[in-house]
């Protein structure tokens, strides 16, 4: 006496789906019309991007020696605001961390710091830094700083949730101070982790640093916006292949390294 | 007594390793520290920052809404819909390049999954405004243009995450499919697609979180958005402008952020 189990009405016309498919169908029609979307303009111009596609495709190579100092230039911009930003998050991250600050207001306090330094865009950032100290790579180095400042505390504060509490009891059951808990007990066991995010962190601020130099905060962005307004696609192609080169070294390196690591 | 020796020598070395390293690092401090030339901080700093930070405490609220469409709250919009639709589009072509890319078996090099994952690292590389500017030159400046830099990029990490998901999947239930005879086709729409889905999905709101922050500044170059008033506003110093600005895309980040995280672990 097999009875084959009733479906409700909307399990039977698979309610659920459909009104998500509703739902999914207007939302596009109505972005695709926010966006003044228009695939017939796109395809009419499609000649003139593959125009530009065409002259990429015949990089300037005679630029290449002016590229190199540049390119140096925002791995050590990066290098810098990087450490910079991990410094200060050291810090942070300890504060912000469950199992050291046990005051859910002032942990509460610091992390709502935290996620609004990291709703930050890199670009706005830099923006901002080209306004206050002016043009050059020192506006760079803030930006990287801030920017990889919300992003290691975030990686920094999970990575000191997870350690191993029995060292921090043994030594709080000695009668150590917070300071020596944190030097003696907590850094031993994540300092491996923060080199690694330290390094997952750098390649990000590479990548990232590559274009702050397009609104005045040095680097190679600096030389790929001149192209870019000069027309000259075949010196662009030659930047962006060479961001691509340095790019691809950085993260090889700090794999290899972070392997190692953890 | 000389085996001793050895192993003394041994420890010495291995003791002595973190010396090796700190020489390095430090050697790479001391370049790039005097690589970045220190062009000096503008004597109007102090004040311009303090300008800034009044800017953001007394910010235009006549900016938030005053029904021309070039208000805040129609440009939040419209760059919600350039993310929202680049996603959309640009998951839809990640899923043959994740495909492409993904590598079947323990096999660590192979034609066609090492061609995708290269691929992917090249589109992954290519900084997200050049292509913006690029699209620029196809369909004028506008919104338009950011759909289509956020929809071409974006394939770069969801095609990679979407491999790597591929490469993680279950193989209980395609299995299940070809043993009853079902044949590929069958597999990838029965057995692959409805297991890779829900992570896929999952996968795809993360990177329209992104999205809605790159989305945000592509206005900058021009491309649409919130980006172009904003600095418009900071190179015309209008700092209570550059104020509701940012509080704007502060506000619209940490909401998607929240709403798209509690629905991604629904999802997963």
């Amino acid at each position: 006496m097999n009875v084959v189990p009733k479906r409700t009405f909307a399990q039977k016309y698979h309610l659920k789906t459909v009104s998500w498919l509703v739902v999914f169908v207007v939302l596009i029609i109505v972005t695709a019309d926010l966006t003044e979307v228009d695939f017939g303009m796109f395809f009419a111009n499609f000649g003139q991007f593959l125009a530009l596609l065409q002259q990429m495709m015949h990089p300037d190579w005679q630029f290449t020696h002016l590229v190199v100092a540049p390119i140096l230039e925002t791995i050590q911009m990066a290098l810098i605001g990087t450490t910079i930003g991990t410094l200060v998050a050291i810090p942070f991250s300890v504060l912000a961390a469950r199992n050291i600050v046990k005051n859910k207001f002032f942990r509460g306090l610091i992390r709502f710091i935290l996620n609004l330094v990291r709703t930050l865009p890199d670009l706005m950032l830099a923006a901002l830094f080209v306004a206050i100290v002016g043009i050059g790579p020192v506006a760079g180095v803030f930006t990287l700083a801030i920017f990889s400042f919300g992003m290691i505390s975030k990686l920094f504060y999970e990575a000191i949730e997870t350690i191993d509490e029995g060292p921090l009891e043994a030594l709080e059951a000695a009668g150590a101070n917070k300071v020596q808990l944190v030097v003696f007990a907590v850094i031993p066991q994540v300092f491996n982790y923060f080199v690694s995010y330290f390094l997952y962190t750098f390649e990000i601020n590479v990548r990232a640093s590559t274009v702050l130099g397009y609104l005045g905060a040095g680097g190679i962005g600096v030389y790929l916006q001149r192209s870019l307004d000069q027309f000259a696609y075949g010196q662009t192609a030659v930047i962006i292949l060479g961001i691509l080169i340095v790019v691809l070294v950085i993260d090889g390196l700090s794999n290899t390294l972070r392997e190692r690591l953890l | 007594m000389s085996g001793q020796i050895t192993s003394h020598t041994g420890m010495s070395v291995k003791r002595y390793k973190w010396l090796f390293w700190l020489v390095i690092v430090v050697i790479i401090y001391i370049w790039g520290i005097t690589g970045v030339h220190f062009t000096g901080i503008k004597d109007s700093a102090g004040e311009v920052s303090q300008s800034i930070i009044s800017g953001i405490f007394h910010p235009d609220w006549a900016y938030v809404y005053d029904g021309s469409g070039e208000d805040l709250i129609s440009l939040i919009f419209q760059t919600l819909a350039m993310a929202f639709l680049g996603t959309f589009i640009s998951a839809i072509l990640s899923v043959p390049f994740a495909f492409w890319a993904a590598r079947n078996g323990k096999k660590r090099w192979h034609v066609r999954s090492t061609s995708g994952k290269l691929v992917l690292t090249l589109i992954r590389t290519f900084p997200e405004i050049v292509l913006a500017i690029m699209f620029i030159k196809a369909v004028g400046p506008g919104s338009f243009a950011g759909v289509l830099a956020v929809s071409i990029h974006s394939i770069g990490m969801l095609g990679k995450l979407f491999s790597e998901s591929i490469e993680n999947m279950d193989l209980g239930p395609s299995e299940a499919i070809m043993s009853s005879g079902g044949n590929r086709a069958q597999t990838l729409v029965f057995a692959t697609l409805p297991t890779v889905l829900p992570e896929f999905l999952s996968y795809t709101l993360y990177r329209f979180e992104i999205a809605v922050r790159s989305a945000s500044i592509l206005g900058m170059v021009g491309a649409g958005g919130i980006g172009t008033p904003l600095l418009f506003a900071i190179q015309t110093r209008t700092w209570s402008r550059v104020g509701i600005i940012l509080l704007g895309i502060i506000i619209t980040v940490t909401l998607i952020d929240y709403v798209s995280g509690t629905l991604r672990k629904r999802l997963v």
